[in-house]
């Protein structure tokens, strides 16, 4: 296996860093920034003040965000045999949604709205697993998809009713803005409890990602192989929906990368999940902190992080697409 | 030795018998085939066998165990099922898709160890397709992928191969490889029960040939006693004269 895709990604992660830490309103050299870095949070001036409480937190959310969805992306793709599906397919982001605009809608603080989407999160993908694991008779892949499917229209007009019931001067915007998803609101006590979140379900990937490929045969052919399908499939839906949930509770809902980072990954490193895996989460970290800086940088005004993902994962789905994707 | 054995089985989907009353029993060193109608239970039958589907009623057993007193991971290392090539999604190499026939002989959450690609490699070798190892799964051919598949099997390294109509998608020299390699299969020790669809192939190769007729077994024994024209005339709704002007006659190879 040639060791330049690895290379790519590690330049690409150290230029959104960079980046990320030196572009913005204020612009800061090399120098600034190197000074500011080393003086450490203490330190007095401008450039101490913006990178220490500014941008690296908001640097470091958006890596997590980033690494997260594109992990839950892999994993799902893998575990549905289908490299169209995301990490919203289980009803993940609809409950977030629907836990934020309810925390929102009874006047809730920002902690107890990013928890009410975590739990939204979590409530919505247990659904799932529940009904789907009650229907005996049919493709067990193919029942989670449609449960998903179901509960996640249910949490979504959810959404809608809180959106009607809310308050059109304050309430409304701000249910709006979070669903856009972004992260210009994202302080270190953000990134302090998503982090361990996100860490917590990286994990156990981390530890079957040798196995996870039994999960693209069919079920009969995996236990075959010797795998307990069942057991891994579960595992790996509690762990995309951690860090699933822990990213949409601190930047809401942002879309695409779950879908495009995955097919990305499998066309540098090839389609094994032990590769994949972590190309995916050095990509999706780069590219949602690019996105991000550019989300803060480009306009004058703020562009909603949501938005900018769109737009780039897009097109850069269909010129995957039409690529023919070999690896895909 | 017996090492696989199925007792007044019957099978199917959710309690509904697709076939009932199946006694069959495999040892080490011999092939036994099975040949049947489509849709009358073969690959349900195998399911059952390979304990990826319970059996409804009756009982197997693996090496005079039941099966269900195995783990799946000691199952997989008895057992080693080749099933019908499919199309494959992701785009993994023939190599990756071998190296998966190691999954239960190694620890689970290690990576293929140099023992798991050498396994994965000679399997390779063995079936001739050592050349296919860095090829794209999804971009070779048919019969190539339902080699890659009995790598996959070989690489399990498990004393019975449950082989469902392995010559179906291949063509005339793969064939002969696949024919050839399971009776060299059977030479070194191992159980090997398949299903086909060509009833030459199993007068070729099989020590007993088992026939399946809506999900019951209506006869079993040595191959020319067995598979004779008029019962399988009769298994086929074919034309007995047909049957007859197909199968070779006796002592001659097909």
């Amino acid at each position: 296996m040639p060791r330049w895709p690895w290379l790519i990604l590690g330049v690409l992660l150290a230029l959104a860093v960079v980046s990320g830490l030196a572009a913005g309103p204020i612009s800061l050299g090399p120098a600034d920034l190197l000074r500011a870095l080393l003086g450490g949070p203490s330190a007095e001036g401008q450039a101490a003040m913006v990178v220490w409480s500014l941008r690296l937190p908001r640097l470091a959310a958006a890596l997590l965000v980033g690494a997260a969805l594109s992990a839950a992306g892999t994993s799902y793709q893998a575990m549905f045999r289908n490299p169209l599906v995301s990490p919203d397919i289980l009803g993940a982001s609809a409950g977030a949604g629907m836990g934020a605009a309810l925390a929102i809608l009874f006047g809730l603080p920002t902690l107890g709205i990013q928890a009410a989407a975590f739990a939204g999160g979590l409530a919505a993908v247990g659904l799932v697993t529940l009904v789907a694991g009650r229907v005996r008779r049919h493709d067990p892949v193919l029942v989670l998809v449609l449960a998903g499917i179901a509960i996640g229209t249910l949490f979504s007009a959810g959404i809608s009713l809180a959106k009607v019931l809310a308050d059109p001067t304050v309430q409304l915007p701000s249910i709006t803005f979070w669903l856009l998803g972004g992260l210009s609101a994202a302080t270190p006590g953000d990134v302090a409890r998503a982090a361990p979140l996100v860490a917590a379900g990286l994990l156990p990937l981390l530890l079957l990602r040798h196995r996870v490929d039994l999960l693209t045969l069919s079920d009969e052919e995996a236990e075959a192989l010797g795998e307990d399908v069942p057991r891994l499939r579960l595992t790996l839906i509690v762990a995309a929906t951690l860090v699933t949930g822990a990213s949409v509770a601190i930047a809401g809902i942002v879309g695409w990368v779950g879908l495009v980072v995955p097919h990305a990954a499998r066309l540098l490193v090839g389609p094994r999940f032990a590769r994949s895996l972590p190309a995916a989460v050095l990509l999706g970290a780069a590219f949602v902190a690019i996105a991000d800086t550019l989300a803060r940088s480009a306009a004058a005004i703020e562009l909603p992080l949501g938005i900018l993902t769109a737009l780039v994962g897009a097109p850069a789905f269909l010129w995957l697409l039409a690529r023919g994707g070999r690896s895909s | 030795m017996t090492l696989l054995e199925a007792r007044s089985l019957s099978f199917g989907y959710h309690g509904v018998p697709v076939g009932e009353g199946v006694d069959l029993v495999l040892a080490g060193g011999e092939i036994v085939c099975l040949l049947g109608p489509n849709g009358g239970g073969k690959t349900t039958l195998f399911r059952t066998l390979l304990g990826v589907l319970p059996p409804i009623a009756g009982e197997v057993r693996v090496a005079g165990r039941p099966l269900a007193g195995w783990s799946r991971r000691e199952r997989a290392r008895l057992l080693g099922w080749v099933p019908q090539a499919h199309a494959g999604l992701f785009a993994f190499t023939v190599e990756d898709v071998v190296l998966m026939g190691r999954t239960a002989r190694r620890g689970r959450f290690a990576a293929p160890s140099r023992r798991d690609h050498d396994a994965a490699r000679s399997a390779m070798e063995r079936l001739g397709i050592g050349r296919l190892a860095p090829r794209v799964y999804t971009q070779i051919s048919g019969g190539e992928r339902q080699l890659a598949l009995v790598a996959r099997a070989l690489a399990q390294e498990a004393g019975v191969l449950i082989l469902d109509e392995p010559t179906a998608s291949l063509d005339f020299g793969n064939q002969l490889r696949v024919l050839s390699e399971v009776r060299r299969l059977r030479d070194d020790g191992i159980g090997i029960l398949m299903s086909t669809h060509q009833p030459e192939h199993a007068l070729e190769v099989a020590d007993r040939i088992a026939l399946l007729e809506a999900g019951r077994l209506v006869a079993q024994g040595p191959p020319r006693e067995t598979a004779t024209p008029e019962r399988l005339a009769r298994l086929y709704a074919a034309d007995l004269a047909a049957v007859a002007a197909r199968l070779a006659p006796a002592g001659g190879r097909p």
